[in-house]
């Protein structure tokens, strides 16, 4: 790999070179996905655009009324060890921990999960489910992107020529609710994603007022099964309703045959760690009231 | 085209002329003449290459030496005492065996040590998950855990000693 390093220090430099520059360039924040991919050749740039001397890009900041702001270049390990996130959104540093090695989550940062878009993004399932959006900025202006429609391919995000995705931002966790993420691995955490489910639960009673179910590693892209959610939603959540989802949510997921696991074995995964997340979502709200 | 930067390691800066996609393994091992950490899956998966920046595990195979510039940088070399003495944890591999190859034991010390810095009094589950991203191929981790377990008693007795 060859390449010419440049190390904007605000945004607006950052977005001027994106816009000069276009597809001669990729930015590096920690690097460790991208250098992989430069070193085995599957990505080749004239220039590397290093943002993290953008200071203002790395924070986490929460509010108990108009919720968390984690700034793109914030590491991994940070949102992991993070106490105020770890009491409020807990699933956040859960699928943060589930990354990498510490090592890697030393260097790693949420914008580079995301914008390197793989379809096993660890951090973008419980996004999903807790209604995440991101802030893309260019030059002249910026727009808010759900986290949803951000991801439109594998490696593949809806940023523009000239933006850069500066912020993640989530709405505070809704009232008497609870969220999981499962990573399915063959070893420890140091292995991609086979099957990453995250659920989001929010009870009113006995029935469920809200559920929201993210997929991981099972769609070109990080993806919500639907279906799943209309069965259970406005319904008491029981044994019954949480396998008929479960079993909904394999039917959704459109995974493909790959070094890690078969099809058919990632169809299976979806179904029994989608029970799984319900049922551990569910006992951890039972524990909480 | 080669850039001039300073590289604070195990507190000395180097200077050194790189090109601006070389990995920090290749500059401390091929340009600064540090050996002691090793280039072994250089896809920050096996855990040889760890150093240490500004008190945290890095993978050095994954860092672009640009980005360390203005960090403090240690390599298992710096971790000898000033008087000549090994680290507790240098010390504590040795007496418990933890040694074979060599080839994981700079990554595995200095992932320990970060860990060791920041709880001073880990269980055996904080070392195992302090200590996952590093593969050892000879020990089986076992007498790796038993020597880390060791360093940690030795470092409390020397804070309150």
């Amino acid at each position: 790999m060859r390449f010419q390093y440049i190390a904007p220090k605000t945004i607006q430099e950052a977005a001027a070179f994106l816009v000069e520059c276009r597809q001669r360039v990729k930015i590096i924040a920690g690097g460790t996905d991208l250098l992989l991919q430069m070193q085995n050749g599957a990505v080749q740039a004239e220039f590397v655009m290093d943002i993290q001397h953008i200071t203002q890009l790395d924070y986490i900041q929460f509010n108990e009324n108009t919720g968390l702001r984690i700034g793109a270049n914030t590491t991994l390990r940070a949102l992991e060890n993070s106490a105020p996130l770890r009491q409020a959104y807990p699933v956040i540093s859960d699928s943060a921990r589930n990354i990498a090695s510490v090592a890697i989550r030393n260097v790693a940062t949420i914008g580079g999960n995301l914008c390197n878009a793989s379809p096993s993004a660890d951090m973008a399932p419980a996004l999903i489910c807790l209604s995440a959006a991101v802030k893309v900025v260019s030059a002249t202006q910026e727009r808010m992107v759900p986290i949803e429609d951000f991801f439109i391919g594998p490696g593949k995000t809806s940023l523009k020529p000239g933006e850069l995705m500066a912020e993640v931002r989530l709405p505070p966790m809704p009232e008497n609710s609870a969220s999981t993420y499962l990573k399915h691995t063959t070893r420890g955490s140091v292995d991609l994603a086979m099957v990453g489910v995250a659920v989001l639960v929010a009870l009113d009673g006995l029935s469920c007022r809200d559920i929201r179910i993210g997929l991981g590693a099972v769609a070109p892209t990080p993806m919500r099964a639907k279906t799943a959610e209309a069965a259970i939603i406005g319904k008491a959540i029981d044994d019954e309703s949480i396998k008929r989802a479960a079993a909904l949510a394999s039917d959704e997921s459109r995974p493909i045959s790959d070094a890690r696991a078969s099809k058919t074995y990632r169809k299976a995964m979806v179904k029994v760690l989608t029970r799984r997340a319900l049922q551990e979502t569910l006992n951890g709200l039972h524990a909480q009231s | 085209m080669k850039q001039l930067i300073q590289l604070n390691v195990n507190g000395i800066l180097e200077e050194v002329e790189i090109e601006p996609w070389w990995t920090l393994s290749f500059v401390l091992r091929d340009k600064l003449g540090l050996t002691g950490l090793k280039v072994g899956c250089e896809t920050g998966d096996c855990g040889a290459c760890t150093v240490l920046i500004d008190g945290k595990a890095v993978r050095s195979c994954l860092l672009l030496a640009m980005k360390a510039i203005g960090k403090d940088i240690v390599t298992i070399e710096g971790l000898q005492q000033k008087d000549g003495r090994l680290h507790p944890l240098q010390e504590s591999f040795i007496e418990n065996f933890a040694v074979q190859c060599g080839y994981c034991t700079p990554g595995m010390i200095l992932s320990a040590k970060a860990m060791l810095d920041e709880n001073e009094d880990p269980t055996e589950a904080d070392i195992k998950e302090a200590l996952q991203g590093n593969l050892c191929r000879c020990t089986g981790y076992t007498k790796i855990i038993t020597a880390v377990l060791d360093a940690k008693v030795k470092m409390k007795k020397s804070l309150d000693g």
